[in-house]
């Protein structure tokens, strides 16, 4: 699909909403954590997909070829499967031999068919090509978004011919008070976000592109997330973070093409020259302490967000959307801090998951957030904003970071001959 | 080991068209002139009276005219068993008797009962279609089951000297002996599992018993020199039960059903092992000589993978050199890891598993899942 048809259709959606508030901010404040007021998410509209919340029901496939990556301002799924991983050869031919290769196997699975020469019907002496488990389920909205760590650039520079390719952008996070951060939850050469409203269908295509890049890549990390953290259509209600909490309200919509080119997408002119239309995303593993929350009194919990439980709305609001009154919050509390107002205007684009991964031996939940944000420039984005959080935040009594990882997130991939890559891999680009 | 045998199901399945031939060794009654093939062995010389013979059963006569123990054998093209024959002492005469299906096979006489001994064809004819036959892979099966049975024929004396130090109460050097009596058994372990009956006895471990089974075999006896420390007549009983059962395994390698798919199969399943034992620490969890173990199945896969190689690389050239590639990878990745310290070294010359770190550990499971994911396309190559 052209940008003119995705811009079309973006605008067709946005006049179907003409009430989307003066929305700047940030989304969700806080990172995450809840926050924030009004606004929903959505996303730009693709070929074969849908803003109708209808198309999640129908298990329709999301269009794999754009302009920009899919799952990014596509309305956001139900579930998560994330993996971060680390480069193991020195060979570069290798390296984006498997980058094609992947391509085309994510170019089949968000149509949701079967990767290679599927899962059955093969020689008898061989593996199938498909590890099957997906047979006969819907393309469920599957995205698969790449993305490329630091360490690709400092580690295979050299070797890869990309040296001279490192975004300024793509800064390595600096350490944020209070970060505790799990080595083996952190980094990252690069990644894959598979995002579909089928937990089956995400956790498929991890595992087949895992298994296709073994010996060139390997899973560094992985995390997968059962609810979505952002709503998928503005006037819908917001989904609650695992504090109970309504969460990613002040989202940048999918349909507003304007925010999504000022605050999400890179331009031509940012540079370099091959990430135009990309993104930065960078991934947070948050911990909720929830014993501790949970034995919180509601008067507090709801000073530590600025905004009541039940309807979500800002302290001294009556609706979940309405423009919130930063003064009448604590100074600590989580929406007022991480507001756009508060920050210079400062926003991203939220996709956030919950998670929970049993228990922590401790019987403890180790649940939390699974934070996702996407943005222009990491360096006007998460990184001054979060410095903000981590210093002040109240909720940080109830929250501890535990993994974190930054991506330069390549454009999109243009059509059946385009790969993953292709214009950072390139000679010509 | 391994609780589920997937290997033994799939070698047996692809051998079926061979194991409708039996051998039996069984004193039968005289049979008729004409089934009778007579063998005259000498210290030089095998010779047949028959070259050719239909279908059906079969006797041989054996007469050693030579001055050393001879054993006479008939065998497939790749050199599996059908029948044998040991101890033919100088002057004796023996007999032994097989059902034969159409097809090639070979008598072979062995004064000495050393090498692969002299040979005379045997065509057996008559309708039931023999299994069409490519030489190619019929060598390499061969050749991996010489590679087997020095295998098992070096591993004897191994586990006599662990046996050996066991009886005589002596910690240290049983421990020492350990490490090194388990490589020829880990290099070929899925032919001692094709067997069923061995490697439960020989090779299981604690978490893999079960109910109401005695544990025996070198885990058990790992746990006594590790973990108690104590070496007692329970012990001394477990060691000479080793050697018995191992004697087992070394006189049934000939007979294994050894097939081009099962030899890369087999590879792939080493590297299975080494994933799901070794890698964790799991194999060796007392003596954490895993690494010991690691290399000895890497090194019988590559065996396997060599001996299949020069048909692989005509069907799939891309998969071979990937194949090189990464066997290279993971070989390099292992010599990080051995020991120059004196215990070490008399332990198989590998670090301690214990002392390697999980990220270490990452990094070998990472080497191990870039070989064997290719290794598992092997099969297919070689019968494409």
């Amino acid at each position: 699909m052209t940008d003119t048809q995705e811009a079309t259709t973006a605008d067709a959606s946005a006049q179907k909403r003409p009430s989307r508030r003066s929305l700047i901010g940030w989304g969700g404040a806080g990172l995450a954590l809840g926050a924030a007021a009004a606004g929903g998410a959505v996303a730009v509209s693709r070929a074969g997909d849908d803003v109708d919340p209808a198309a999640a029901e129908t298990g329709a496939a999301v269009a794999f070829h754009g302009a920009n990556q899919a799952g990014i301002a596509t309305p956001v799924q139900d579930r998560l499967h994330f993996a971060a991983f680390d480069v193991q050869t020195e060979d570069r031919a290798a390296f984006v031999r498997m980058l094609k290769d992947w391509t085309r196997a994510a170019r089949l699975m968000t149509a949701g068919k079967a990767v290679g020469e599927g899962a059955y019907g093969g020689l008898a002496e061989a593996p199938p090509d498909d590890t099957g488990e997906a047979l006969g389920l819907k393309p469920s909205r599957l995205t698969l978004t790449i993305g490329f760590g630091p360490s690709l650039f400092e580690k295979y520079g050299e070797k890869f011919g990309i040296a001279d390719r490192r975004p300024e952008a793509l800064v390595d996070l600096p350490q944020f008070a209070g970060d505790n951060l799990d080595r083996s939850r952190t980094g990252g050469d690069l990644c894959v976000q598979a995002c579909a409203d089928d937990p089956q269908v995400a956790v498929h295509a991890i595992r087949n592109l895992a298994r296709i890049g073994m010996g060139t890549v390997n899973i560094r990390w992985s995390q997968l997330g059962f609810g979505k953290t952002s709503s998928t259509t503005p006037d819908a209600q917001t989904p609650r973070n695992l504090m109970g909490f309504k969460d990613g309200t002040r989202n940048i919509a999918g349909t507003e093409t304007d925010r999504l080119k000022k605050f999400v997408w890179v331009g031509e002119k940012d540079g370099p020259e091959w990430m135009a239309g990309g993104s930065y995303l960078v991934a947070r593993r948050i911990r909720m302490h929830i014993e501790t929350w949970d034995r919180t009194s509601l008067q507090e919990q709801e000073d530590v967000f600025g905004r009541d439980k039940g309807e979500g709305a800002p302290v001294g609001k009556a609706k979940e959307h309405d423009e919130p009154f930063l003064k009448a919050m604590k100074p600590t509390a989580h929406v007022r801090l991480a507001h756009p107002d508060s920050n210079g205007g400062i926003t991203i684009l939220r996709r956030g998951y919950s998670f929970t991964d049993g228990t922590d031996g401790l019987g403890r939940l180790d649940a939390g957030l699974f934070f996702l944000a996407y943005q222009r420039d990491v360096r006007k984005g998460f990184i001054p904003l979060q410095r903000r959080l981590s210093a002040q935040d109240a909720l940080n009594e109830y929250i501890q970071h535990v993994g974190s990882a930054v991506f330069a997130v390549p454009p999109g991939v243009r059509d059946k001959d385009d790969w993953w890559g292709g214009t950072l891999f390139s000679k010509e680009a | 080991m391994r609780a589920a045998r997937l290997s033994v199901v799939t070698a047996v399945a692809s051998a079926a068209a061979l194991t409708a031939v039996t051998g039996c060794t069984e004193k039968s009654e005289a049979a008729s002139g004409d089934r009778v093939i007579s063998v005259s062995a000498t210290d030089s010389k095998c010779e047949t009276s028959k070259k050719e013979i239909s279908a059906g059963h079969v006797e041989l006569a054996i007469e050693n005219k030579g001055s050393k123990i001879t054993e006479v054998y008939v065998l497939f093209p790749d050199d599996r068993v059908v029948t044998e024959r040991e101890n033919i002492g100088p002057g004796t005469k023996q007999k032994v008797t097989a059902e034969v299906k159409a097809g090639a096979y070979q008598i072979a006489c062995k004064p000495g009962m050393k090498g692969k001994g002299i040979r005379q064809t045997l065509t057996v004819t008559g309708s039931g279609s023999a299994a069409k036959r490519n030489p190619q892979l019929d060598k390499a099966v061969a050749a991996y089951r010489e590679y087997a049975q020095e295998q098992a024929d070096a591993t004897i004396p191994k586990v006599e000297t662990l046996a050996k130090a066991i009886k005589a109460g002596d910690l240290k050097a049983a421990q020492n002996a350990y490490a090194p009596s388990r490589v020829g058994w880990e290099r070929t372990e899925p032919i001692a599992e094709s067997f069923g009956d061995i490697d439960p006895k020989t090779d299981t471990r604690a978490d893999g018993l079960e109910a109401g089974q005695k544990w025996t075999g070198w885990h058990a006896l790992e746990k006594a020199l590790w973990q108690d420390k104590k070496i007692g007549a329970e012990q001394k009983t477990l060691a000479d039960q080793l050697v018995t059962d191992l004697k087992d395994w070394q006189q049934r390698v000939g007979k294994a059903e050894i097939t081009p798919t099962s030899m890369a199969n087999g590879a792939k399943e080493l590297l299975d092992e080494v994933a799901t034992g070794k890698v964790t620490g799991e194999e060796d969890r007392y003596a954490h000589t895993d690494l010991s173990d690691f290399k000895a199945n890497v090194e019988g896969a590559q065996k396997a993978y060599e001996l299949l190689k020069p048909v692989a690389q005509k069907n799939d050239k891309a998969l071979t050199t990937e194949l090189d590639t990464q066997f290279a990878a993971l070989n390099s990745t292992l010599d990080k890891y051995r020991s120059t310290k004196a215990r070490d070294k008399a332990q198989n010359g590998f670090v301690s598993y214990d002392t390697v770190t999980k990220e270490q550990r990452k990094e070998l499971s990472d080497a191990v899942n870039a070989l064997a994911e290719p290794l598992s396309k092997l099969a297919a190559a070689v019968v494409k």
